[in-house]
């Protein structure tokens, strides 16, 4: 094929093989950053017009809607920024920043969100929508049980995806630029042939499903078409791979508005089209980075329509349009690339931002020229999160991605049925309670109680050994409710939302997660080893409720690195992992579970009363897996020791998430020496078989300056558990709790 | 069974000497530093004991980090030269785990262990508080004696040192003042890694209420950064350049 012309062939030419077309044709990268170009006159005119619609977007919170339609692949007209000066084109509607309207997740969350906005959605759409459709949300509701409702309402279980687009789901968009979109219609139409058996549920699902993706591959045909650009077949050249790329996660990003839609790995991939077109010279570097800059600028773009509420839980607009860079190949060679290194550059061409998620896949044999200029470009821009490749690889090989913060999948292969998170802090207290909620009544006034065969503890010193064993009763039945919840929650989104665009760009067989998650876990592996090594006195209210905690004596703190509580939080993620598998899932997916808050440890904390801990009511948890601030005693590492020891592998497989700030006077006294520390950090805790880091380097003062000037800062970006935002679009609120977190600095 | 005197631990010391360092602050100081800003640690009663063998426990959790960046441990203050003997027994044990080692110190301390400790240690990071005997005084209020005393054993030791001058306005914030400092010490240039002048600020201040103890510097404003770094630049130059000399001269003998 003319297209595919200097590459080495193999089975990629005859099937569906992205990966291995990316081991027989790339060209691994070990030096530094010197060869990178800086961004041409186009691409900053460019960006200097988007940046100015950024700027005004969050300082106005004023946003367009497109009301005259509804989501779809090819529902909306072409649009433009500044059509001569794009390399990439595309947006979501017909204007950047225009938000398309979703209802299949649920009508009441639309609505919301146009009342919130002042829009109102096309009179004749909005009728027949309601009066012919049903929605994921209206599914759910239909199916959920008592207990369900009100794990709901308590925020026992919360951020649970029944009232919106679940995402997490990474669609191979490569496969659009390798092989184009006629090849993988006809692929499917065999799968689809080849689907044998007796008409189960499963198998008829199945067939319907893939009817689905069949049909998805030709709207995506025809929305490119009707930019003016034909991908029925490959990519010739590296500018049309960016383009046909990027039409595969358009046409998601049009059809979805999931939590988070992530892009994948695509810095190998499209740097073999790059090199291909180096070598031919028919590109230059300059105009290598400008393909990339311009991909960046429509990534910067996407934009989805929520409501405020969901912004106060996630902290403004996040996409998590999450690119997975570097890592190693299972051969042993590294997988950056120049493009990694690009891909990187955009932070500086272009200027630092919360989006594309810049995920680097850390191994300790990473290029020290590439570990170099990670570390150098986080402590310019805080915009870059790192997980452990070497972890991670021995699992889903070296052609995974990552989804959200810290989801891993391999790509095109496998998916996740995203689970929000249960509440642990909650759910200690429920053990002491008797699952009668410490905050929340029933409208009349009476208490709510979630199970009821548990029994409250009325002792005047709380006891280890009784406290851990309702706790126990209380994580058992939870377990099952919430499995029971999830499966309840997919089954209807895949009923009355599927993502057939990027489930197109999936193998028909996928293997599927479902990634349950836990918030709180340091103030639950706290609260234990007060419980345990000091004395500590409930305060009860009028109906014995505990709502606050006396606590005698000193005891040993998460972030330590002491073993007698670490071991403690590494048994409570143990623990739930296994109950948790005692519930089958829906469709059989492999249950996961993560560490993981982003921005939500704040409305949890709102949610829960005072813990045994010193917590207070209402106080923010600590992000993800991070230890509670201001309780390490002895400086960083040994926190990061600490979050060390949660398992990965068979337990919190979704996912640990650990955010680390640093005052760049702590990091060293000069560029040279930051650069080294950082990197040195950074192996020794990924050496230490550690999963995720969130790095920022800045002050505190920078932030309370932000906070108080947010016009002098219109685009700080900082980085939260496992993503990063604009710190313009947190709330009053979430930007108090980053400030007050640990920010590690000597005086 | 010997102890040390422990004020506290950091894990993450990134400007403590090469690279990652465990930095183990001893307690108790015989100096008073007007800009001291861990008052705390001066006294010598302390609520927290040490062993060697418990440092090198601790150390041990770290190596990860020291790996790639060439960190160790580093003994800081207080004055870690008060505590000899602990320092010797310990430093041994560190040696034999393989594990770098650092003294961070005024050179005030205990002669009597000057020639094991650095026989043992790795690195010295020397702060020099001023160029001569008044100007010691006055800040630190002790003869400059001791302190002379240490640097004199210094001409024996083979490993790297750092040296360290915190600069307070209108004491040394002079060119005058660099260049003393540097005749001061650039017979030791071969073994000077780096000369830091760190600029005075009041973050310690705080700790003085805390401790309802008298802040001498109250008027006194912080030091410019840029200014410093300036300085900092001027005397590494310097030293440069002795190196480069000697460095003829060894070659012509």
């Amino acid at each position: 094929m003319k297209q595919w012309e200097g590459f080495k062939n193999g089975n990629w030419s005859k099937e569906v093989n992205v990966r291995e077309f990316i081991q027989l044709n790339y060209t691994p990268y070990e030096g530094d950053d010197n060869f990178l170009a800086e961004a041409t006159e186009r691409t900053k005119n460019l960006w200097d017009k988007a940046e100015k619609m950024v700027e005004k977007e969050i300082l106005n919170k004023e946003i367009e809607i497109c009301t005259k339609s509804f989501s779809g692949i090819s529902n909306h007209e072409p649009g433009y920024l500044d059509k001569d000066n794009e390399l990439i084109v595309g947006f979501q509607t017909d204007k950047p920043l225009k938000r398309i309207v979703n209802p299949y997740g649920g009508y009441r969350m639309v609505k919301n969100s146009l009342d919130a906005y002042g829009a109102e959605m096309d009179d004749t759409l909005e009728k027949y929508f309601k009066e012919f459709r049903k929605t994921h949300n209206d599914g759910v509701f239909d199916a959920y049980t008592e207990d369900m409702r009100k794990a709901r309402t308590v925020g026992l279980l919360t951020g649970l995806p029944d009232a919106y687009g679940r995402g997490r789901i990474i669609g191979d968009y490569r496969r659009v630029a390798l092989y184009g979109t006629d090849f993988l219609k006809a692929e499917k139409i065999k799968d689809k042939e080849n689907i044998k058996g007796l008409a189960t549920e499963e198998i008829i699902r199945l067939r319907e499903e893939v009817s689905e993706q069949i049909r998805a591959l030709d709207e995506i045909k025809s929305m490119a078409a009707d930019y003016g650009f034909d991908i029925s077949g490959p990519a010739k050249n590296a500018q049309e791979a960016v383009q046909f790329l990027y039409f595969g996660y358009l046409a998601a990003i049009k059809e979805n508005n999931g939590a988070a839609m992530s892009l994948g790995r695509n810095t190998s991939f499209l740097d073999i089209y790059i090199e291909r077109d180096l070598q031919n010279g028919t590109l230059t570097e300059e105009q290598a980075q400008e393909l990339i800059d311009q991909f960046v600028i429509k990534l910067r773009l996407a934009r989805h329509l929520r409501t405020p509420d969901y912004n106060e839980l996630f902290a403004g607009d996040p996409n998590w349009i999450t690119e997975s860079i570097g890592g190693m190949g299972e051969d042993g060679r590294t997988l950056v690339t120049k493009s990694a290194f690009r891909f990187l550059h955009t932070l500086t061409t272009l200027s630092p931002a919360p989006e594309p998620n810049m995920t680097v896949l850390w191994s300790v044999n990473l290029p020290e020229g590439f570990k170099e200029y990670c570390a150098k470009m986080s402590i310019k821009t805080g915009s870059i999160q790192y997980e452990n490749d070497d972890l991670m690889r021995p699992i889903y090989g070296d052609d995974y991605a990552i989804a959200c913060c810290v989801s891993a999948m391999r790509v095109g292969k496998e998916m996740q049925f995203f689970g929000a998170r249960a509440n642990l802090g909650k759910a200690l207290l429920y053990a002491i309670n008797g699952t009668v909620d410490e905050m929340k009544k029933n409208k009349d006034g009476s208490l709510i109680q979630i199970f009821d065969d548990i029994e409250r503890i009325d002792d005047e010193i709380l006891d280890y050994d009784k406290v851990m064993k309702n706790y126990t009763k209380v994580i058992e039945e939870l377990a099952v409710l919430y499995v029971d919840t999830m499966n309840t929650i997919h089954y209807m989104h895949d009923k009355y939302a599927y993502e057939k665009g990027q489930m197109a760009l999936h193998d028909t067989s996928v293997h599927k997660y479902m990634a349950f998650g836990v918030a709180g876990l340091s103030i639950v592996a706290d609260s234990l080893s007060a419980i345990k090594y000091a004395k500590v006195k409930p305060i009860r209210d009028e109906n014995g409720i505990a709502i606050n905690f006396e606590i005698e004596g000193d005891f040993p703190k998460y972030g330590n690195d002491d073993d007698r509580v670490d071991q403690i939080a590494v048994d409570l993620v143990t623990q739930f992992m296994n109950e948790l598998r005692k519930t089958p899932t829906y469709k059989d997916a492999e249950h996961t579970l993560s560490v993981l808050t982003i921005t939500s440890n704040v409305v949890y904390g709102k949610k829960t009363g005072s813990t045994p801990d010193g917590r207070q009511k209402g106080e923010p948890f600590a992000p993800g897996a991070n230890p509670m601030h201001g309780r390490d005693e002895t400086g960083a590492l040994a926190s990061l020791n600490s979050v060390a020891k949660l398992p990965y592998d068979n337990v919190c497989k979704d996912g640990i998430s650990n955010t680390f700030s640093i005052v760049p006077s702590t990091l060293g006294n000069n560029e040279e020496d930051r650069i080294t520390n950082l990197v040195g950090i950074m192996d020794g805790y990924f050496d230490q078989e550690a999963f995720h880091l969130n790095v920022n380097v800045l002050d505190r003062e920078l932030l309370i300056d932000a906070m108080n000037n947010p016009a002098k800062y219109p685009t700080l970006t900082i980085r939260v558990s496992g993503y990063a935002v604009h710190f313009n679009r947190l709330t009053k609120e979430q930007q108090l709790e980053v400030i007050s977190r640990t920010f590690h600095e000597r005086i | 069974m010997t102890e040390g005197r422990l004020h506290s631990i950091e894990t993450m010391g990134l400007v403590d000497g090469p690279g990652i360092r465990t930095v183990f602050f001893l307690q108790g100081c015989p100096l008073r530093c007007t800009y001291c800003h861990n008052p705390d640690s001066q006294t010598m009663f302390s609520k927290k004991q040490i062993t060697p063998e418990e440092v090198v426990k601790t150390a041990l959790r770290y190596k990860p980090y020291y790996k790639r960046s060439g960190g160790g441990v580093t003994f800081s203050g207080g004055e870690p030269l008060l505590q000899g003997e602990f320092l010797v027994e310990t430093l041994k044990l560190l040696k034999e785990a393989g594990i770098n080692t650092a003294i961070d110190t005024s050179g005030y301390g205990d002669e009597r262990y000057y020639k094991e400790i650095l026989k043992l240690v790795d690195v010295v990071i020397l702060d020099i508080k001023h160029f001569n005997n008044e100007g010691y005084k006055s800040i630190t209020g002790k003869s400059k004696q001791r302190f002379n005393k240490f640097l004199s054993y210094l001409d024996d030791f083979h490993g790297t040192i750092w040296l360290r001058h915190v600069m307070v306005p209108s004491i040394t914030d002079n060119k005058e003042s660099i260049y003393s400092l540097f005749n001061e010490i650039s017979y030791l240039a071969d073994k000077i890694d780096r000369f830091e002048i760190l600029p005075y600020h009041r973050l310690g201040i705080e700790k003085y209420e805390a401790l309802n103890m008298e802040y001498k510097l109250k008027d006194v404003p912080e030091m410019d950064k840029k200014k410093a770094k300036e300085y900092e630049n001027l005397i590494n130059r310097l030293l440069d350049k002795e190196r480069e000399r000697t460095k003829i001269t060894k070659e012509i003998i």
